[in-house]
């Protein structure tokens, strides 16, 4: 069965999970003891409907306010697919939760209260799912039982929509729009009766119809090491084993590979998994290779394919969401940590702070406060392989670790 | 022979090797991959990680991901068992077998030593359990050690505060998470950087369902303990759940003992692990059973049941 990763997106209350509760419910994938404790706390909250959110709304926190703080993740399956659901927040204090959720997701389910519209934190979702290239993007019109599934206020809010795409930069994505509604279930799973002005498939439908694919997508091989394994054991006295996990492309067992930062070069002996030997592993596999020749490799070094280069270097041009509440100011120092790599690094400057609402950039700014997005100049200790986002999701991304508190305060894209 | 990492969720059952026009080719599952990739991280983070072994299906997978994970070198870091005192005796031996095959360290520490020393005070009467009294043995055995990262089985799908948390999940001094203000987690960017007195659990299955547990098990052929698996046992009836008729377990006069053949669905402190009506007795009917089941593993968990915030109060505490 295909697994099929996807993200909620959409302001506050906009419906997010409770349309995910909805589809747990429709699919029967609630259990009878969830499903129970659903109805006792709708009954106990005064509803006389089933609150759907509770699926997902684990905290108390969100469960007496209502909303959601941080990402649920939900799995369950249908005939053909498996499906896990990150159920993010819409508010914009928890913005950097929604990053989380969606950063490892191909499809996101942006929804939009028909009653409101295209708002600030509907651009704003928008944008960092454009920013992160999430290949597949649902827009869901929710709540048009409060708007008397009205075809009209559909079709504006679609038109908004489709305006602020015309602006957008990842133009391959791909954009469907369904209206729906998550509390009473129309064109969620079953068809509506409701729109037949709607000829498009129900958001179950239209999931099940996407191709499943690895986040990270195919490009070139980039194998980032996490760790030098040395049993030291008699039976493997000289073993020397590189354990990682492969992205991008296919590794075979003689391939011509460079060593970054390093230069140095070889071809690939083995490629072990577990107790077992390959000629051959397809990218997603975490594995262990050995080379031809004893090469000085450590932790953080990447290996790729000799005519498949990435950039080497002690710069980078990044886009950075930044996710703390300490201001990124030039000068600063933070770790820069790329897969298994992590560098000291210093903000060498800001050169502008982009909207998302897709109105420009204010080149005036020169730090990044929370949950903005803007063009960043990073310089780091050691030099440092990387691919542009757009070429490579892996090594094109990084993260920004706070010296002080540890926390991670940034997600960079580069350039 | 081919290795490839198929985008499917539920680990086939069958076996996994398939020839065609002469390649075999081997098909491993991406949260496999996933968990490999997790546990290579926290020994490369981290100075001190141990991994929480309770002797379920839970943690004994995530045994076999680790000697995966790092063969052909042995597992680098020693496993921690927290004893209740009211574990189901087919469990410890299992335990001690495993560990002497695998020839890694085993660590035990007592919950019983903690009520010795006056740190927690046992509970009493009818739904007395030890379950909630196993954080402290816990926390103070993290210390002592000084581990700064602790692995354990817990999965996203068991529970809905579980749902919330993070793979590497950062606990404060007191063992503490703090749900409202965790980490971002992009990608496979792991944040393995913590402060003095901080320490992360880390949870390599985070997001594999108790299905794929269970195929997995299946497909591996990993031995688990017998418990699992349908057998006669003396047990009573409470509150619609059946537990067993043993001595940790505290039962009321009226309550009737009756040989019924069960298993058990997850293997917690006896005293709050309830069994399930079953005649799996091999592991492809397990599978079956679990997926056409209509409740969830933690049902049967009367810890759980206690509020409707049970998990969340203990994990705030420092509980796994
Ligand atoms: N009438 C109507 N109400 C809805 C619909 N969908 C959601 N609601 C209600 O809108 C409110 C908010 O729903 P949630 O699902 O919690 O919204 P959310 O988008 O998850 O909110 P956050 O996660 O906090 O951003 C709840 O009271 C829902 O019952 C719908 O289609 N129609
Ligand atoms: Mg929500």
């Amino acid at each position: 069965m295909e697994v099929l990763k996807i993200a909620t997106a959409g302001s506050v209350d906009d419906g997010k999970s409770t349309l995910i509760g909805r589809i747990l419910y429709d699919t029967q994938s609630l259990t009878t003891d969830k499903l129970e404790a659903i109805e006792a706390k709708s009954k106990a909250n005064g509803f006389d409907y089933l609150d759907f959110s509770l699926a997902t709304d684990g905290l108390v926190a969100e469960r007496e306010q209502g909303i959601t703080i941080d990402v649920a993740h939900i799995y369950f399956s249908s005939k053909t697919k498996s499906y896990i659901v990150a159920d993010t927040p819409g508010h914009i204090e928890y913005t950097r939760n929604m990053v989380t959720g969606a950063s490892t997701s191909q499809a996101s389910i942006i929804l939009v209260d028909a009653r409101k519209g295209v708002i600030e934190q509907t651009y704003r979702h928008f944008f960092i799912n454009n920013l992160l290239r999430v290949k597949d993007i649902i827009v869901a019109i929710n709540k048009m039982d409060l708007v008397d599934f009205s075809e009209s206020i559909y079709e504006e809010i679609k038109a908004d929509f489709q305006e602020m795409i015309a602006k957008s930069e990842y133009k391959e994505q791909n954009i469907t729009f369904i209206p729906v509604s998550a509390l009473l279930g129309d064109n969620v799973v079953a068809t509506s009766e409701n729109t037949p002005w709607y000829s498009g498939n129900t958001l179950l439908d239209h999931l099940e119809g996407l191709e499943a694919q690895d986040v990270y997508e195919q490009s070139h091989m980039r194998f980032p090491v996490q760790m030098v394994i040395r049993p030291k054991q008699t039976h493997f006295h000289d073993f020397r084993g590189y354990a990682g996990k492969i992205y991008g492309d296919d590794l075979e067992v003689g391939d011509e590979i460079t060593v970054l930062p390093s230069l140095t070069t070889s071809r690939v002996k083995e490629i072990y998994f577990f107790d077992q030997k390959f000629d051959k592993a397809g990218r997603g596999s975490s594995c262990t290779i050995t080379l031809e020749d004893d090469l000085n490799i450590s932790r953080g070094d990447m290996i790729v394919k000799n005519a498949e280069r990435p950039n080497v270097g002690k710069q980078l041009e990044a886009k950075v969401c930044w996710m703390d509440t300490k201001e990124l100011q030039p000068g600063t120092q933070y770790f820069l940590q790329s897969g298994s790599n992590r560098i000291l690094a210093k903000i060498k400057g800001v050169s502008g702070v982009i909207h998302t609402d897709f109105s420009g950039e204010d080149i005036t700014a020169n730090s990044l406060k929370l949950n903005e997005v803007g063009n960043v100049n990073i310089l780091m200790s050691r030099p440092l392989a990387y691919d542009s986002y757009t070429e490579n999701k892996i090594s094109g991304s990084f993260i920004l670790i706070d010296a002080h508190t540890n926390t991670t305060a940034g997600v960079g894209f580069v350039k | 022979m081919e290795l490839v990492t198929k985008d499917r969720n539920t680990i086939d059952p069958l076996e996994a090797i398939e020839t065609h026009n002469n390649t075999a080719t081997l098909a491993i599952n991406p949260l496999e991959s996933e968990a490999i990739y997790i546990f290579r991280e926290v020994v490369a983070q981290f100075e001190k990680p141990v991994l929480l072994f309770s002797g379920g299906k839970d943690s004994i997978t995530l045994v076999r991901l680790a000697q995966k994970a790092f063969y052909p070198s042995k597992i680098p870091f020693p496993l921690l068992h927290i004893d209740t005192g009211h574990n189901f005796p087919e469990t410890i031996a299992f335990r001690d077998k495993l560990v002497k095959e695998l020839g890694v360290e085993l660590i035990v520490r007592y919950v019983q030593d903690s009520i010795d020393q006056g740190k927690v005070i046992e509970e009493k009467g009818k739904y007395a359990s030890r379950n909630s009294l196993q954080t402290t043995t816990l926390l103070d055995a993290l210390e002592e050690f000084k581990f700064d990262a602790a692995i354990g089985g817990a999965r996203r799908d068991e529970e809905k505060a579980r749902a919330k948390e993070r793979i590497f999940s950062v606990r404060d001094d007191f063992g503490q998470w703090d749900e409202k203000n965790q980490r971002p987690e992009l990608f496979d960017h792991l944040n393995g950087k913590i402060s003095l007195g901080q320490n992360v659990r880390v949870f390599p299955i985070s997001n594999w369902t108790e299905l794929d547990v269970w195929s997995y098990i299946a497909k591996e052929k990993i031995e688990i303990p017998s418990i699992y698996f349908a057998h006669t046992r003396k047990t009573f009836v409470r509150d619609g759940m059946i537990w067993s008729a043993d001595d940790a377990v505290y039962r009321e006069e009226d309550e009737v003992v009756e040989e019924r053949l069960v298993r058990f669905r997850t293997v917690g402190d006896m005293s709050c692990t309830a069994a399930v009506l079953s005649d799996a007795v091999t592991l492809e009917k397990v599978v079956e059973e679990i997926r056409a089941s209509t409740i969830s593993e933690r049902g049967a968990r009367i810890d759980d049941k206690r509020s409707e915030a049970a998990m969340e109060k203990r994990k705030q505490q420092g509980y796994f």
